[in-house]
């Protein structure tokens, strides 16, 4: 039997790290959600771990791609085919799942963005700029307050019969009118709808800023299993909201379609490192580079003590001359 | 009297050029922008938009190193840069680095104060030299800028990558080692010598973006994350109108010979902004109807948080984006702004501007297949 071809995607974002495995056909195979917990390096390793574990030693990987906010350490680590920013990597990963979707909805752990897709490519996008107020952190925190689960947080949304009015502007301002309305005696349930629709609301004008949003209308991310923010969200748009099959690992998903495009087209050999990565020590060094004015802030990753590679300048000698050791048993 | 100036991308050169042939003593501030906008920001108003406070840091810095009179071009404009002379004098004399500043603008009350201002820095010097170092300092600026589109032209196209930058920065170090307009025009002429000579690929069809937006941020390429070098990088070649020279030879030569001025993006901007509103914003609007009829790819805009001028047409941008189907993304920076968000945003927009090209290509070859046109004819 010929042994199936995987494509690996990664993304590393601020509060959760996502593994993707997707086949020639771009079906999903394999799919892991971890939480990041501040360290992106060991997620990463637990994560390749446990696609280890389900898959064994010699899956026959053809080729990664890293997205998220730490798409770069990802890629460095694993050796990545394509490092992609994820507003691409979530728009191909929606246009693969809801063909013809026109407005995709995102909000994950600290940013939030709108996609506008038209003609089957991204005609526009905003990611939010003025606060955390809106993301998955915020509703996380929240939750912990009232000692709710996080999973359990958007079902007490739709208990609600009277929403309270919560200012949504900023984190913190929210946080202090959601005590106060608390501290006046309102429900629970109440005050969770309110914030919920305070965040839709401040989403909507902060991102969406009156472009028409036509349907079919997706929503991922992390926070798309909060059933009180969809609910939020279907009441303001008046539109039906599609929560794709695999919402909360869209970009990984994207950055690995976007892997197995170009290595179809490259018909290259993948740069990946194998499974062995999650034996390695690594260590991130930052130094300020006194080459010039600019005094970049240079990253410099290295496994078991050698260098792997460097970023953060703004010139690429630091990029440039990384040295890109050849990965040996042993490892 | 030692003379000190702000920095804003290759101005130095021009102005070096012209404080040497007039025979001034002069400081070149430090080149670090962070470490100006630190202190910069710490004795400016947290409101007042970026480019004041690097000039304060520039200034303070450049003060330590024994400069006591600042040189700064005003404004007249009505937008917040025609009061930073005052404001700079103000500050720098509150917080106990007593500067004078004078300001090289055209005044409104015309030559003779023009020329006062013009022999505090050159003291006795004839009015003939003083002409000719101005018209060699303006020819100075020409050329850079006309490097520096060199640039923005090979980047993208260079078969190693990096050439172009190396050239470009050994220039940039290059003029503090010379003196005076006649050598700093040589060290020019040699660098386009280089230039000209390295590996390029003719057949490259990049994707082509327009920058507009406020003069400070659009022209020193350090404050927006050496935006136009990482555009190149990206294989991407970057233009933009707005420059130095064009400032000098559009709003004080040709003001002052009263000279028909270079309209054509107010003539561009009618439609949308009918009236000059302050800094850059009639520009900005005019500018991008420009790139679009030039058959360009997509539009970034950058301005300093807080800029009037640039809000405003920030929010006329929809319109022509519309109306014309131009992608414009707006970047906004201050002292805040975080370099992952900005460099994720500007990713993702060249993935868009890729996309439509490729989509529009696709659409054009399977619809009109006799018009079919060839590799790298545009």
């Amino acid at each position: 039997m010929k042994e199936r071809e995987l494509y690996l995607g990664i993304d590393v974002g601020s509060v959760s790290t996502n593994l993707v495995l997707i086949d020639e056909n771009e079906k999903l195979v394999e799919k892991v959600y971890i939480r990041t917990s501040g360290q992106p390096i060991e997620a990463l390793k637990r994560g390749l771990k446990m696609i280890r574990e389900r898959l064994g030693d010699d899956a026959n990987i053809r080729g990664v791609g890293t997205t998220g906010s730490g798409r770069q350490l990802a890629g460095a680590i694993v050796g990545a085919d394509i490092i992609k920013n994820e507003i691409t990597t979530h728009a191909i990963a929606a246009q693969k799942l809801v063909p013809g979707v026109k407005t995709i909805l995102e909000i994950g752990g600290q940013d939030s963005k709108i996609i506008i897709i038209r003609n089957g490519v991204v005609f526009d996008f905003a990611m939010n700029t003025v606060c955390a107020a809106g993301t998955g952190s915020f509703l996380d925190r929240q939750a912990a307050r009232l000692n709710i689960p996080i999973e359990e947080f958007g079902t007490y949304a739709l208990k609600s019969r009277s929403p309270v009015r919560i200012a949504g502007r900023c984190a913190v301002f929210a946080e202090s009118d959601m005590i106060h309305k608390q501290q006046t005696g309102h429900a629970v349930e109440d005050i969770i709808c309110g914030l919920c629709e305070a965040l839709v609301r401040n989403y909507l004008n902060n991102l969406a800023k009156g472009e028409t949003l036509e349907d079919p209308v997706v929503f991922q991310g992390g926070v798309a299993a909060n059933v009180g923010i969809v609910a939020a969200f279907e009441k303001a748009l008046g539109k039906k909201i599609i929560i794709p099959e695999h919402y909360d690992v869209m970009g990984a998903f994207g950055a690995a379609v976007i892997a197995r495009e170009k290595m179809m087209r490259s018909g290259k050999p993948t740069a990946f490192y194998g499974f062995r990565a999650v034996n390695c020590d690594y260590r991130a060094k930052s130094l300020e580079c006194n080459g010039c004015s600019n005094m970049c802030e240079v990253i410099q990753i290295s496994a078991d003590g050698e260098p792997l590679a460097c970023w953060g300048d703004r010139c690429g000698k630091w990029t440039a001359g990384a040295i890109h050791i050849e990965r040996q048993s042993g490892f | 009297m030692k003379l000190t100036f702000p920095h804003m991308g290759n101005t130095y050169i021009t102005v070096k050029a012209l404080l040497d042939d007039l025979g001034a003593d002069y400081v070149i501030p430090p080149f670090n922008i962070r470490e100006a906008l630190e202190t910069g920001t710490r004795f400016a108003p947290e409101m007042a938009c970026l480019p004041l406070k690097i000039n304060l840091g520039n200034f303070i810095r450049a003060y330590e190193k024994g400069a006591d009179t600042v040189l700064i071009t005003g404004g007249c404009g009505p937008c917040r840069f025609g009061y930073y002379c005052e404001m700079h004098r103000e500050i720098l004399r509150d917080i106990g680095y007593p500067m004078d500043v004078i300001t090289l603008e055209w005044p409104d009350k015309g030559l003779k104060e023009f020329l006062d201002r013009v022999r505090k820095i050159a003291g006795s010097l004839n009015i003939c030299k003083i002409l000719k170092a101005a018209k060699n300092a303006t020819d100075v600026a020409i050329k850079v800028d006309e490097l520096e589109r060199l640039c923005f032209y090979l980047r993208p196209r260079e078969k190693k990558a990096g050439t172009v930058d190396k050239i470009y920065k050994h220039f940039r170090a290059g003029v503090l080692q010379v003196k005076g307009s006649r050598n700093i025009r040589r060290l020019i002429r040699e660098t386009f010598e280089t230039l000209q000579s390295i590996e390029v690929d003719e057949n490259a069809r990049p994707l082509k973006v327009g920058i507009v937006g406020e003069i400070y941020t659009t022209i020193d390429s350090q404050t927006s994350f050496n935006i136009q070098e990482r555009l190149g990088a990206m294989g991407v070649e970057v233009h933009r109108y707005v420059t130095v020279s064009g400032w000098i030879v559009e709003h004080m030569i040709k003001k002052a010979l009263h000279l028909p001025r270079d309209i054509r993006y107010a003539k561009a901007a009618a439609p949308y902004l009918g009236a000059m509103i302050g800094g850059h914003a009639q520009e900005t609007i005019g500018n991008t109807v420009l790139y679009a009829n030039a058959g360009y790819d997509g539009v970034i805009q950058i301005y300093p948080l807080t800029c009037m001028p640039e809000i405003v047409a920030e929010s006329i941008l929809p319109a022509i984006e519309r109306d014309l189907g131009m992608p414009v993304l707006t970047l906004i920076i201050d002292e805040m702004t975080g370099e992952a968000g900005y460099m994720t945003r500007l990713e993702a927009f060249i993935d868009l501007l890729q996309k439509r090209r490729e989509a529009r290509e696709f659409e054009r070859k399977g619809a009109l297949p006799w018009n079919r046109c060839r590799f790298g004819e545009h």
